[in-house]
């Protein structure tokens, strides 16, 4: 699915993180599918700040708009490193419709009716370092969203794919970028690579070896299990509460009174005249 | 310089990778202590010297760089470090009249501008002079630190625009090396500097995050070291991505150690 990526047309957006670098995967799928390569040098100069008059005019937005009107018609795909640049130096409806207009070059014809070859627009983004909104925004404008991750020193992309009238899907494809910068698909990682116990060795029992009994014998245990509980309402003590007492020997307080008691019977309030 | 990162990093003074940029980060700690190991480093690897030094005066980085083997003094004079110290040169704009920008403009204009004019200054400092130069081996870039200039009013994005010019000059056309400090803002939202952050953390080929322990303070360990290689996905490649450490420093040294190994609790 990783090396079929560039067969549909329309925007693809690679996004990476600071884990999982994307750079590498873009220069691979570039090189797969350029026969061609243009490469316009932003990197060194991008605002124009040494002035020499080489710098393309209206910098990297001015480049990609004249991709918007290009003469000849062959298939062209359009690299992008990276969107994210682009999305922090300017305001995300101009590169959002900048984009459309470039991806959907091929969907309207010139006049004289010649088929216009296919446009592929690849562009790496950096994902923490947009909001949801414009990540959402370009997201809506991707036909493809490859999102890079991996586990356990292993790369993989999570590609989801949309294609007009047919149910997006969704795979995730583990791969390496050789030196050479060619693609390498490969299978998941390793299960024996995860730890996991010997079979060999039997579990220790931890009770086995010990100074005091832990065990119960059988007796023991059926006693256990015949106990009611103190608090526990069960049916004959249910019964107990509502069959009247026999008169049984109460309980008796027994009292000495001490030297400084005083034992006067009479109430205490008999002067209060309520 | 501390020998034992120098384990870590798997690298020497003499043979040390160029044209890289270097991220340091700190959270909930004080990372200043990397700031001061890779000026003594490379200026005991005979690099020649670009420090914009913003948070703290030259004494200070002299006092502690004479612990760490190094003179500034010596160095600045021989012309093998220029060093531009943030907190003199900022009363410079506004009382002492310039020919040309001053490197630190920006704090004179009150819209948020751009860091062209410290770049210039950046690029004349390290740009190649020609023959009779003493033979430095490679250029290098060092800035303490980056979130002061969201502070004093830049946007991240003139500040990632201006490390972006110093890489490809620096890195790309000199074959030198940047290395720069970010605060990590943690807990306390802070939308510039993560925007900072994040898009250093992808121009970055080494990240080192000194962090404080999560538990709070501890005497015997000071916090606790992530190292970050990034590298492009290689199967072939054994090295591990990403190494965490935990250091205590001392005086002249900073001791890294294992998790939970510290000599204190063993």
């Amino acid at each position: 699915m990783l090396d079929s990526l560039l067969a549909l047309g329309g925007l693809v957006l690679l996004r990476d993180s600071v884990e999982w670098e994307g750079r590498s995967l873009l220069k691979a799928l570039v090189k797969k599918s350029a026969l061609w390569l243009v490469y316009h040098d932003f990197f060194r100069d991008p605002l124009n700040w040494s002035k020499t008059g080489e710098a393309l005019p209206g910098g990297p937005l001015g480049a990609l708009r004249a991709m918007c009107n290009r003469t000849d018609l062959g298939p062209v795909t359009i690299a992008l490193d990276s969107l994210s640049w682009l999305l922090l130096h300017l305001p995300c409806t101009i590169l959002c419709q900048t984009l459309h207009t470039v991806s959907h070059q091929d969907s309207c014809p010139p006049g004289d009716g010649s088929p216009v070859g296919k446009v592929h627009v690849l562009g790496l983004l950096h994902e923490e370092l947009h909001g949801r909104g414009p990540m959402g925004a370009l997201s809506s404008l991707a036909q493809t969203e490859v999102t890079l991750g991996g586990t356990m020193g292993q790369a993989s992309a999570r590609i989801l794919c949309r294609r007009p009238r047919q149910r997006p899907t969704d795979q995730t494809q583990w791969f390496s970028i050789l030196p050479d910068f060619s693609l390498d698909l490969q299978e998941g990682p390793s299960i024996e690579s995860q730890p996991h116990s010997d079979p060999h060795i039997p579990p220790v029992d931890p009770t086995a070896h010990l100074t005091f009994n832990l065990h119960l014998s059988k007796k023991e245990r059926e006693a256990r299990d015949n106990l009611t509980l103190p608090f526990q309402f069960s049916s004959e003590k249910q019964e107990a509460l509502l069959r009247p007492r026999p008169s049984q020997a109460t309980s008796h307080i027994f009292y000495e009174p001490d030297a400084y008691d005083d034992l006067d019977q009479e109430d205490p309030d008999d002067d209060l005249d309520i | 310089m501390f020998p034992e990162l120098n384990n870590l990093l798997n690298t020497t003074p003499d043979r040390a990778e160029q044209g890289k940029l270097t991220l340091l980060c700190d959270a909930k700690t004080d990372g200043s202590f990397l700031v001061h190991h890779f000026l003594s480093f490379y200026l005991k690897a005979n690099c020649k010297v670009c420090f914009v030094a913003l948070i703290q005066s030259f004494s200070h980085y002299n006092i502690v760089g004479q612990k760490l083997g190094v003179n500034l003094t010596m160095a600045r004079e021989r012309g093998q470090l220029v060093f531009l110290e943030g907190l003199k040169s900022a009363v410079d704009v506004f009382f002492q009249p310039q020919e040309k920008p001053h490197p630190l403009q920006f704090l004179r204009e009150a819209n948020a501008g751009n860091l062209k004019p410290l770049f210039e200054f950046v690029r004349e400092a390290l740009k190649p002079v020609g023959s009779g130069e003493a033979g430095w081996t490679y250029p290098v870039l060092l800035v303490d630190d980056l979130s002061v200039l969201l502070s004093l009013g830049l946007g991240a994005v003139a500040v990632l625009d201006f490390i972006h010019y110093c890489r490809a000059t620096v890195c790309w056309e000199l074959k030198g090396n940047v290395v720069v400090l970010v605060h990590d803002s943690g807990d306390v939202e802070d939308e510039e500097n993560d925007i900072l952050l994040n898009g250093l953390s992808h121009q970055s080929h080494l990240i080192l995050r000194a962090e404080g322990l999560a538990t709070g303070f501890c005497r015997d360990v000071h916090g606790q070291l992530r190292i970050l290689w990034r590298r492009p996905s290689q199967s072939t490649s054994q090295r591990d991505q990403s190494l965490t450490y935990q250091y205590k420093i001392q005086d002249r040294s900073v001791s890294f150690f294992a998790k939970g190994m510290s000599p204190a609790v063993l």
